[in-house]
């Protein structure tokens, strides 16, 4: 009975989305027949989108039960990652930066909705969850985090370099704002080759106020380049709250002459609606900026507590009032799209999932020696590299 | 261009203007404006673009009006460029060529100067190519051009102006050199001179000029600065025995220094006298003609260095 449901679920799914490649394998659904129906319903977002020089969508989103659930599903899945992210870093299996994700799910979620895996993605170094909404596979990001053999950058990169060049997920970026002109970069490769693709290009509020971002949003303006800046605004710039490192902190309004949507990023399909008219409006005219409403529960990475610049009580607050998984929880259960025990469950497996990958992961071994000299370049044939002590390790590039 | 659809050029002037020291000139109504694009004065933006567009594919060529420009925009050239392939572990990889006028023009003042080949040779995944005669300008291009990897394509305004005698073979459409084998110009037994861009023009005049004293000088233009040619160094070093450095940059931590440093590693026996180092001195370029002329090397310091390596000059006070 489950594997019936579960062809038919794999179909739908291919049948609903454009791209090729699968997501994040299926859970096995429950035999009851939690709804996988793809009969549409329409939900009003939580807010109206704020709009600057461009006519906002309309506030009325279409979704089908099947995809409410595949939205619960993987922003679970994501939460639950970051959370056992947290607990490896503690335990020091993943040293150095760590930034979690855990809160800004629905950007990630209703993002991909909304686009084909032949669009593309960059962001900043807030990324573990980017690269499992493209694809990306647990086992390959825990092995990355703990800087293993088969972690997903074969353990070079690590938490701030997770790529998947094959879903045009291009990073994983350590310097804030650098991804901002990459992105317009891959935008101008888009218009070049004429593919009819967009580039959503993530930034943070710290990051809003890059001049470099103003420069490639006046190139990107003046060539009519396919690229949505995303601003995830999560209202600190690590420590810094918005109100104190921007002057307006209305981001987006502040491309000036580009059209910009605020946008609720706690509402999955508002995230998902935004999207979608953002892709048709960059195809047109050009570049876009959204600016995602969100949160993050976790301090700016693992060495800050998150507490010294903002209260529990805010935290908590946003958790109670906002939390995107919540939300589609309550939208499932309203509709009667599944029980709170069949959700319950699938959290269960969730977590059962994430462990296992986490297990997994931990069974892969460190890189080889060898690869400390793999990948300098890509056409490194016959050049010579060395070691610390050259005396001692002095080599030939493969 | 013509052979390959994805290379594009982007900078100042490149376009319309033709080129703000005529390089790019008649490229726009060749390949037209999507190929051929002029930008804002913005560097870290259009740099930034040029790197993200090799991240997809395109192969782009970005010009800096000079290097000294390239200091606004060197984050992408290093940390998005040079470091990605490494990073993505061979997903993302970026054939992308960074090229400009580098070092000294005439009387343009210290903050349009600079030489910046010791800065970017710095960076293992870069690769930094000084062309010094046309040959080398048009087969160097080419490789960087065709190269997979992030080319830093360091010219000189001053050369621009030169003329060279070229071959039949240079002047073929599939002419091409290897990138990481330095030239040997002239052949010599007593003392080998190493240089790059400018430098071996007046490299090769000082020899000329201790020929006439006897002293018969090897110069070897690098063309390669990153990979450096050390084979073909060390294997000159064992052949004359001594060695002098010239570049126009600044001295401290300089490419001579690296040279110094993989000849005493590989070679130290074969040396009969201490490296000599000749490089631009240790200040910010002066603008004043006669002071400008003290700040870079000239033909009469590559000369006396050359003689101090033979044990052939009168000693001399060592300040000014």
């Amino acid at each position: 009975m489950a594997a019936a449901i579960l062809r038919r679920v794999t179909h739908t799914t291919a049948a609903a989305a454009a791209a090729a490649t699968p997501r994040v394998s299926p859970l096995p659904l429950l035999a009851r027949g939690i709804s996988d129906s793809t009969d549409t319903i329409t939900v009003e977002t939580s807010v109206p989108f704020m709009n600057h020089i461009v006519d906002p969508p309309s506030r009325s989103v279409t979704t089908t039960p099947h995809e409410l659930l595949t939205f619960f599903r993987d922003m679970s899945v994501m939460r639950r990652s970051e959370i056992a992210a947290d607990s490896l870093y503690k335990s020091k299996l993943i040293r150095g930066f760590c930034h979690l994700y855990d809160g800004q799910e629905a950007v990630a979620v209703g993002m991909e909705a909304a686009i084909t895996r032949r669009d593309a993605i960059i962001t900043a170094y807030r990324d573990h969850c980017l690269y499992l909404a493209r694809g990306g596979d647990l086992v390959s990001a825990f092995a990355e985090l703990m800087g293993r053999r088969d972690g997903c950058s074969r353990g070079k990169g690590g938490s701030m370099h997770f790529y998947k060049r094959d879903a045009n997920f291009f990073g994983g970026h350590g310097i804030v704002g650098a991804q901002v002109p990459l992105g317009c970069g891959i935008a101008f490769a888009q218009r070049y080759r004429k593919e009819g693709t967009v580039t959503f290009d993530l930034y943070g509020d710290g990051a809003a106020n890059q001049g470099q971002l103003f420069e490639a949003l006046n190139m990107a303006a003046l060539w009519k380049l396919p690229v949505i800046l995303v601003c995830e605004n999560n209202h600190y710039g690590m420590g810094t709250a918005e109100w104190k490192a921007s002057k307006s902190p209305a981001y987006y309004k502040r491309g000036d002459y580009v059209p910009g949507l605020k946008v609720d990023g706690m509402d999955v399909l508002a995230v998902k609606q935004a999207c979608k008219f953002a892709k048709d409006h960059a195809l047109e005219n050009g570049p876009i900026i959204l600016e995602m409403d969100t949160y993050r529960y976790h301090g700016h990475s693992m060495s800050d507590p998150g507490s010294t610049y903002r209260t529990r009580d805010e935290i908590a607050g946003i958790r109670q009032e906002r939390d995107p998984i919540e939300r589609v929880k309550k939208l499932i259960l309203a509709h009667d799209f599944a029980t709170a025990q069949e959700l319950k469950d699938m959290e269960k497996e969730i977590r059962k999932q994430v462990d296992d990958a986490i297990a997994k992961a931990k069974e892969s071994p460190m890189p080889d020696a060898s690869e400390l000299f793999t990948n300098v370049y890509v056409n490194d044939c016959g050049l010579e590299s060395f070691g610390v002590d050259r005396k001692v390790l002095r080599t030939v590039l493969p | 261009m013509s052979a390959d659809p994805s290379v594009f050029l982007m900078g100042e002037e490149v376009g319309e203007y033709q080129g703000a020291y005529k390089i790019s000139k008649g490229l726009l109504d060749k390949y037209g404006p999507d190929r051929v694009l002029d930008t804002p004065i913005t560097e870290a933006g259009f740099t930034g673009i040029g790197v993200g567009a090799a991240y997809h594919g395109l192969r782009p060529i970005v010009e800096f009006m000079t290097f000294n420009f390239s200091m606004q925009a060197i984050d992408h050239i290093i940390n998005s460029a040079a470091k990605s392939n490494y990073m993505s572990a061979g997903q993302i990889s970026v054939p992308i060529v960074f090229r400009g006028p580098n070092g000294a023009a005439a009387g343009v003042g210290a903050q349009h100067s600079q030489c910046y080949a010791a800065w970017y040779a710095h960076v293992p995944g870069l690769k930094v190519l000084a062309p010094y005669s046309a040959e080398d300008a048009r087969g160097l291009l080419k490789a960087a051009i065709r190269d997979p990897d992030p080319v830093v394509f360091l010219e000189n305004e001053l050369l621009y102006g030169e003329s060279f005698p070229v071959s039949a073979e240079v002047l073929d459409s599939s002419f091409c050199l290897p990138i990481g084998k330095a030239k040997i110009e002239r052949q010599g037994k007593d003392v080998t001179i190493t240089a790059f861009s400018k430098m071996v023009g007046y490299a090769l005049q000082a020899a000329d000029i201790l020929a006439k004293e006897g002293i018969s000088a090897e110069v070897i233009n690098l063309r390669s600065i990153r990979p450096l040619d050390r084979a073909a160094i060390n294997a000159s070093v064992r052949k004359t025995n001594r060695l002098v450095t010239v570049e126009e940059g600044f001295p401290q931590h300089g490419i001579g220094a690296e040279i110094c440093m993989s000849v005493v590693e590989d070679s130290f026996a074969y040396l009969d006298a201490p490296v000599e180092r000749i490089a631009g001195a240790d200040v910010p370029m002066p603008y004043a003609a006669n002071l400008e002329r003290m700040a870079v090397p000239q033909v009469d310091d590559i000369v006396r260095a050359a003689k101090r390596a033979c044990y052939r000059t009168v000693p001399m006070a060592a300040t000014a």
